[in-house]
């Protein structure tokens, strides 16, 4: 028999296929249905956000940071407040750190339902999607109670929070996470013990504890590997200090322990939302210091220098004295970063975005190699890949 | 905490001394200047050290100072978790200059190089796939860079003749406008005169006399 030529099979999966989560163009090298090599092509989505922040002042830098990863844009304008404050030396008021607190948790909850959801339908499961996406409805109400826009809230700003909550809002909030831990087991019992749902995810893309560290995971990802580490406990910002949780960790590191891992965070974060709707102090939600946090609208009726303040504030906004800061939060997805340098003039000389998904993603390769084709959307799925925050 | 973090910056600078050319806290971060060539010695042996254990190399990005003589800024930003500390190192490069890539000693380092070549122009060598990574197939020039404009070079349409996308030189209806509120009327700075007075110690009230 005369001897054929085998040749590798390339395929392109994406930009425009349902379960890449976004524009990825993942170029698949295939022998029959194994892949041997897999390279992400990403940028489709790329926005220039860094080069535009340097073009804005800090105040206009913030609605940027919600477009990032559109599933949490909390946690995000999170990490840029942060950072911006500490350059600033201020200080927030103890009411703005708890309403902060409480929505990076409601944004992460958020996070984890769409991860969840999208990452079961991938792998054959249609009921969680609808029932869960019920509560992340009712969750961006409360976010639109809150800054007046579902998704995009602009409500972290440096020097607290844009506006005060109403108690009618904390109150409904409260009522919430008591019925929730309900959605959260309904939906255990739909896929934990699925055999189908175990079939596709348990041992595919396995990652020990030391390759997780070299290629710098952070968040659940890493926890699934059986790493307890988070920076909410490791280095707490804000009131996380005071909050009361735990870490879920995994023990196997593939994409069963990280689905796992985000089902039991959902239930730490309905934790530490309960302390914040039973703790919230009174006061103010935002910074005194007017120089930086806008004055009350009342007081502009008859202040004149609140009057001054406002304009200078929206015009030229505030000089931020010059120096740098790494700045990272614990956002849903893994740790979320700002590497921020400011010249001491009114906009951001150079503000560096450190997306937890870009260094995921960057580990589809050494993930993908030698599974079958259809292990490449679990591990997809299970990196939590949203390409806002990817490509910038 | 802080005490502890410039001590090891100490204890690194004389770990290395001809690799790492010094060492700054500001205000409550330590951030190590190293040679060039020599980076990825500097940071094999924060990865090794057991007084380091810098085991996660979080970022890699890169920095533009055109008034400087070279120009650029490469910043590698670690995380030791043993430690609990974070540190951050950087090398000064220039348009020409290729930094040595540190993808052999941490494997996350491949993407952020890719990026900060394509942003920034900054090239690696011994990197092994030097592709650009975020911007357009076939894009011209670095978007990063402060001498690139805001708005690019190009942009795309649909052309519905042609049946396909074209790129044309960008066109802009209204000019970019970038306020300049650097104002050199900053206000009044200094003290008012007279101010001076208010500092002083006012003047005791005297006593009557008489008073026990």
């Amino acid at each position: 028999m005369a001897e054929t030529q085998i040749r590798n099979f390339n395929l392109n999966f994406g930009p425009q296929h349902p379960s890449a989560h976004g524009v990825l163009r993942l170029v698949l090298e295939l022998d029959g249905e194994i892949i041997e090599r897999a390279d992400p092509h990403i940028g489709l989505l790329h926005r220039g956000t860094e080069k535009l922040i340097e073009y804005k002042n800090y105040m206009q830098a913030v609605p940027y940071f919600d477009r990032l990863d559109y599933v949490a844009p909390q946690n995000q304008e999170h990490a840029f407040a942060l950072a911006v404050e500490k350059l600033l030396g201020l200080e927030i008021p103890p009411r703005g750190m708890y309403i902060r607190v409480l929505y990076a948790e409601i944004g992460r909850i958020l996070n984890h339902i769409l991860n969840i959801c999208s990452y079961a339908m991938d792998v054959g499961a249609m009921t969680p999607m609808l029932w869960l996406f019920e509560e992340r409805e009712i969750l961006m109400e409360y976010c639109e109670r809150a800054s007046g826009a579902r998704m995009h809230m602009a409500y972290f700003r440096p020097g607290g929070v844009a506006f005060d909550l109403p108690p009618k809002l904390v109150e409904d909030i409260g009522a919430w996470a008591e019925r929730f831990p309900k959605m959260i087991d309904d939906c255990e019992t739909l896929l934990t013990e699925n055999r189908i749902f175990k079939q596709r995810t348990v041992d595919i893309g396995v990652i020990t504890a030391d390759q997780c560290l070299d290629w710098a995971f952070t968040g659940p990802n890493l926890r699934a590997s059986g790493v307890p580490w988070d920076l909410r406990k490791a280095q707490p910002y804000d009131v996380y200090d005071k909050m009361e949780f735990s870490i879920p960790v995994g023990k196997h590191g593939d994409c069963y322990d990280r689905y796992l891992v985000r089902m039991a965070e959902l239930r730490e974060s309905v934790k530490i939302i309960k302390q914040c709707v039973n703790d919230l102090p009174g006061g103010p939600c935002k910074a005194d210091d007017h120089k930086i946090t806008p004055p009350r609208r009342a007081d502009m009726k008859y202040s004149m220098e609140a009057l001054i303040h406002h304009f200078k504030l929206y015009t030229e906004g505030y000089h931020v004295p010059a120096g740098e800061t790494y700045t990272a939060v614990e956002a849903p997805k893994g740790e979320f970063a700002v590497y921020l340098v400011s010249d001491g003039t009114n906009k951001p000389y150079r503000c560096k975005i450190r997306a937890p998904g870009f260094a995921h993603l960057q580990a589809m390769d050494f993930l993908s190699r030698g599974h079958m084709l259809a292990d490449v959307v679990a591990n997809i799925g299970s990196l939590d890949i949203v390409f806002g925050e990817i490509d910038r | 905490m802080d005490l502890a973090l410039k001590d090891l910056g100490e204890y690194i600078v004389g770990e290395l001394p001809n690799e790492v050319l010094g060492s700054e806290m500001a205000p409550d971060e330590l951030t190590l200047t190293a040679k060039r060539e020599s980076i990825v010695k500097v940071l094999k042996m924060l990865r090794d050290d057991v007084n380091c254990q810098f085991r996660q190399l979080m970022d890699v990005c890169g920095a533009d100072y055109p008034e400087r003589e070279q120009r650029f800024e490469v910043v590698y930003n670690l995380l030791s978790m043993a430690q609990n500390i974070r540190i951050r190192v950087k090398v000064a490069t220039d348009e020409e200059t290729p930094v040595p890539s540190v993808t052999g000693v941490f494997s996350s380092a491949n993407w952020f190089e890719r990026e900060t070549w394509d942003l920034f122009g900054i090239y690696f060598s011994d990197h092994p796939d030097m592709r650009r990574i975020l911007t357009d197939y076939g894009f011209e020039g670095h978007p990063l860079r402060k001498d690139f404009p805001l708005t690019g070079y190009v942009e795309v349409r649909y052309d519905d003749e042609q049946k396909r996308v074209v790129y044309e030189p960008v066109m802009l209806t209204q000019e970019f406008r970038n306020f300049d509120f650097l104002s050199p009327w900053e206000g009044v700075q200094r003290m008012l005169p007279g101010d001076e007075k208010a500092e002083e110690a006012p003047p005791q009230p005297k006593k009557p006399e008489g008073a026990a």
